[in-house]
């Protein structure tokens, strides 16, 4: 336990300190929700009922951006190798990686929801209903995305193929996070119902990712 | 145990080299027999002529899930039991299966054009088939990033693994969300509900169309194998040519 707290410790260091990049997530979920007025004219009532999607879609390629991160580094200075190695059950690193990861990149994203919110024209419900659809989506996309992760770094050109292999298996965390949130603002359907779907997905990836990534790196590493 | 015998890559390309005629003649005989007992089948009494679409765009869409289906059991072969033709047989589906993929989507866009008035819905079954033509496409573009097939194998069989729960949310998303496309009416509890005059010509299809998959996956896999040994001769000629062309270097060095 300690070793896995020492683990998530150790990697949201490396992310918030110079060169970590964890930021770099938010500048980039900003700049795609600034882009977007550009994109489809600055009219306030189109902007407010585009707002969810675009800031789901703007926070999936923002964790997208930053998912290869999660094993390159450590691959490229051997601690890879040695967490590989290591007595802690490589399932059990691979989710606090995986949950460093997402405290260092996804959780800034919802914390400046709010703000983009405000350049979206979305009013006090809509805002709390992206933060909290984002809140338990995210994990998800973090969660998978790792498989892709792990896949990428086991190959040499791996970073290009990332987004390939990651964004199919976010389809599903994207259409019931912004389902749910579409729901809490105008209905008709209850917000419950793609909610807990969004919530099922989150939790089957926590018990996917791991093991998926886990594999990938003891086959792929040799 | 016949499939360890078929490990030896030798041995599958002798057997299936006697099999695949007799296949392939097989699955020309039923594939006439089935369009042209499609051609036959009447009318319906709503769709008209259109219906004759099903028969080709059933058969393809159950493939499409059959064929991940194999590649499922060819990565647990790889990753598992290591079966040396595994991953041989993981590669040579994913084309196969991405065309079946993309003919379901196809004919269905076709058939949904006069009968749905559009050629494409965002219906849960339509979705979660897009999502597997793209991960057959990702799958593809996996073995075609890493040189070492080995190596690919292994990457390629996890991404399998995982992709595989999409199969059931395709099967089931007709029944979880009541949308646009119907239901199962073939493989359903309590019978089909398909007319008879349908059903055979479907059921002949589906048989044709898998013995075309079978077909078209050993000649792949032959194919497949072959290419691994020219790759393998290559690099030994490589290799022979460098290690020559050092030892001639070394032996002009040590009569200078």
């Amino acid at each position: 336990m300690t070793a896995l707290a020492a683990l998530i410790r150790r990697d949201i260091r490396i992310a918030l300190r110079v060169g970590g990049g964890a930021l770099i997530g938010v500048l980039f979920f900003l700049t795609v929700t600034v882009l977007m007025p550009f994109a489809v004219g600055p009219d306030l009532a189109l902007l407010s009922r585009l707002g969810p999607a675009i800031l789901w879609l703007g926070a999936l390629l923002a964790s997208l951006l930053t998912l290869d991160r999660l094993f390159t580094a450590d691959h490229e200075d051997g601690s890879l190798d040695l967490i590989v190695m290591s007595r802690t059950p490589l399932e059990l690193a691979c989710a606090a990686k995986a949950l460093a990861h997402w405290l260092a990149a996804g959780l800034p994203l919802i914390i400046a929801t709010p703000v983009l919110g405000l350049l979206l024209n979305l009013d006090g419900t809509a805002t709390l209903a992206v933060a909290v659809t984002l809140l338990t989506g995210t994990p998800a996309l973090t969660f998978t995305g790792m498989i892709g992760a792990a896949l990428a770094v086991t190959m040499h050109r791996g970073g290009l193929l990332l987004a390939v292999l990651v964004l199919p298996l976010s389809i599903p965390v994207l259409i019931f996070g912004v389902a749910a949130s579409q729901a809490a603002i105008v209905g008709p359907m209850s917000f419950g119902t793609p909610f807990s779907i969004l919530c099922a997905l989150s939790l089957v990836s926590f018990v996917i990712g791991p093991f998926a990534a886990a594999a990938s790196l003891r086959h792929g590493l040799d | 145990m016949p499939l360890i015998d078929l490990a030896n890559p030798s041995r599958f390309l002798a057997l299936t080299g006697r099999i695949l005629p007799w296949l392939a003649g097989a699955t020309a005989i039923l594939l006439a027999i089935g369009l042209y007992q499609s051609a036959l089948a009447p009318d319906d009494y709503q769709q008209g002529a259109t219906v004759k679409i099903m028969f080709i765009h059933v058969p393809n869409a159950w493939l499409s899930m059959f064929v991940w289906g194999v590649m499922s059991l060819a990565a647990l072969g790889t990753l598992v039991w290591r079966h040396p033709l595994a991953d041989v047989a993981a590669k040579a589906a994913a084309p196969i299966g991405a065309a079946f993929t993309f003919l379901a989507l196809v004919t269905g866009s076709l058939w949904g054009r006069p009968m749905w008035g559009t050629y494409w819905e965002w219906d849960a079954r339509l979705t979660s088939v897009l999502i597997l033509f793209l991960m057959y496409l990702s799958l593809m573009a996996l073995w075609r990033a890493v040189e070492d097939p080995s190596r690919a194998a292994r990457a390629a069989a996890i991404l399998t693994l995982v992709g595989a729960i999409n199969i059931p949310i395709i099967k089931f998303s007709v029944d979880w969300w009541n949308t646009l496309h119907q239901p199962a009416s073939v493989i359903r509890m309590g019978g089909p509900t398909l007319d008879k005059s349908f059903l055979w010509p479907l059921l002949v299809m589906a048989i044709a169309f898998s013995l075309l998959f079978i077909t078209l996956h050993l000649a792949a896999m032959r194919n497949e194998i072959l290419r691994r040994r020219v790759r393998s001769l290559q690099m030994m000629q490589a290799s022979r040519t460098v290690f020559s062309s050092e030892q001639s270097a070394s032996t002009k060095m040590g009569t200078a």
